[in-house]
């Protein structure tokens, strides 16, 4: 199997992720992008270790899916207490830390 | 790579769905399709262990949490279109198109040496050879991510906590509070009517009918009031009417109402006590 098609999937998967959260402005949308980008980098580092025929990149992205389960933990806690105080889950909303 | 070819346009479709779709319900499930077409690519590439990891935690946990937050907040919250910087998003699409062709560009032009495999890595299983990195070079990263995840646990309680304001009702509370509300207000004591007395169906919708024909308000569900899911009370009255009419008229010959599956008798024997 030949892994270019694999990164070339992986690259337009994070190009869209990409392009979603610079232009969404759902901050949950913008979250669920930011772990579209996450889940294109793992599909990378998975066809880099059968490259390379070891399982350091299988490694690395089970760790990068462990942060994302964390970060997503925090965010989405994050987003709840902003859409509390706000009633809104838009990014442009939020543009104060304190008010 | 038939696999391949198969999930990826399904991906890449699923994907572009996510930045198009207005609603961010329909965004959550179009991404789910997209990490289970990843976690098929992972089992592909020989990798098990993060297949079933992928499904469990991605689509298991993850996208269930997306899905619960999107409840708690609104589910018909949709995007505002309104641009808060003028030209943001065509600027924002054209510099993400532009990085995204750089990188296919730049990964098609790199030369990745012969494919090695996985086939000696996996020898002993993939789950034992995973293990076996993960509690020798990379014990402290693994060490690290148990503080992480910690971490993240109480950091999400301390966020989503609210600090009660006022005291909690208890049983005791709100048994005075309905005893109080009888002397100041003569407001009943006892539980609401319940709905639907004189029900020909499905009952919670239709409230209860007085011994004068009226219907009570108070049996019905005030959210279903607002809904606008009540059956009209007086429509309903002068279906019982109809019917008492109809039964004492014809006596044991059944009335058939047109489209309505009719009742067996006995029922309407307890209609009509």
């Amino acid at each position: 199997m030949d892994p270019t098609p694999f990164l070339a999937l992986s690259a337009i998967l994070f190009t869209i992720g990409c392009i979603g959260v610079l232009t969404r402005r759902n901050a949950i949308v913008v979250f669920m992008c930011v772990e579209l980008m996450l889940n294109a980098s793992n599909l990378a580092l998975v066809t880099f270790s059968r490259v390379h025929g070891n399982l350091d990149g299988q490694v690395g992205a089970f760790f990068v899916m462990v942060v994302a389960a964390a970060e997503v933990v925090v965010g989405l806690a994050i987003i709840m207490t902003i859409f509390r105080t706000r009633r809104s889950a838009s990014v442009d909303d939020a543009s104060l830390l304190k008010y | 790579m038939v696999t391949f070819w198969l999930l990826a346009p399904v991906m890449v479709a699923a994907a572009l769905g996510i930045l198009f779709a207005r609603k961010a319900v329909h965004a959550a499930l179009l991404l789910a399709v997209v990490m289970i077409g990843l976690a098929i690519l992972y089992a592909v590439q020989d990798a098990p262990f993060l297949f079933a990891v992928q499904i469990i935690v991605y689509t298991g946990a993850i996208l269930m949490l997306f899905l619960f937050v999107l409840m708690l907040v609104g589910v018909d919250a949709s995007d505002s279109v309104v641009e808060t910087i003028k030209g943001q998003r065509l600027a924002a699409t054209i510099v993400g198109l532009l990085f995204g062709a750089v990188l296919v560009l730049g990964v098609a032009q790199v030369t990745i040496g012969a494919t090695v495999g996985l086939d000696v890595a996996n020898a002993d299983g993939n789950v034992q050879g995973l293990a076996q990195l993960l509690f020798s070079n990379y014990v402290f990263a693994f060490e690290a991510t148990s503080a992480l995840l910690i971490t993240a646990a109480i950091g999400a309680m301390v966020l989503a906590h609210r600090e009660r304001l006022t005291p909690k009702q208890t049983q005791a509370d709100l048994a005075a509070q309905r005893m109080r509300d009888y002397v100041d207000h003569g407001k009943h004591l006892g539980p609401l009517p319940s709905p639907g007395v004189f029900a020909r169906h499905n009952a919670v919708d239709t409230p209860a009918l007085l011994p004068d024909g009226t219907p009570a308000e108070t049996s019905v569900s005030r959210l279903l009031v607002a809904r606008g899911t009540v059956r009209s009370a007086p429509a309903l009255a002068d279906d019982i009417d109809e019917l008492t009419r109809s039964m004492r008229e014809e006596g044991s010959v059944r009335p058939g109402a047109p489209g309505e599956s009719v009742p067996p008798a006995e029922d309407e024997n307890d209609e009509v006590k």
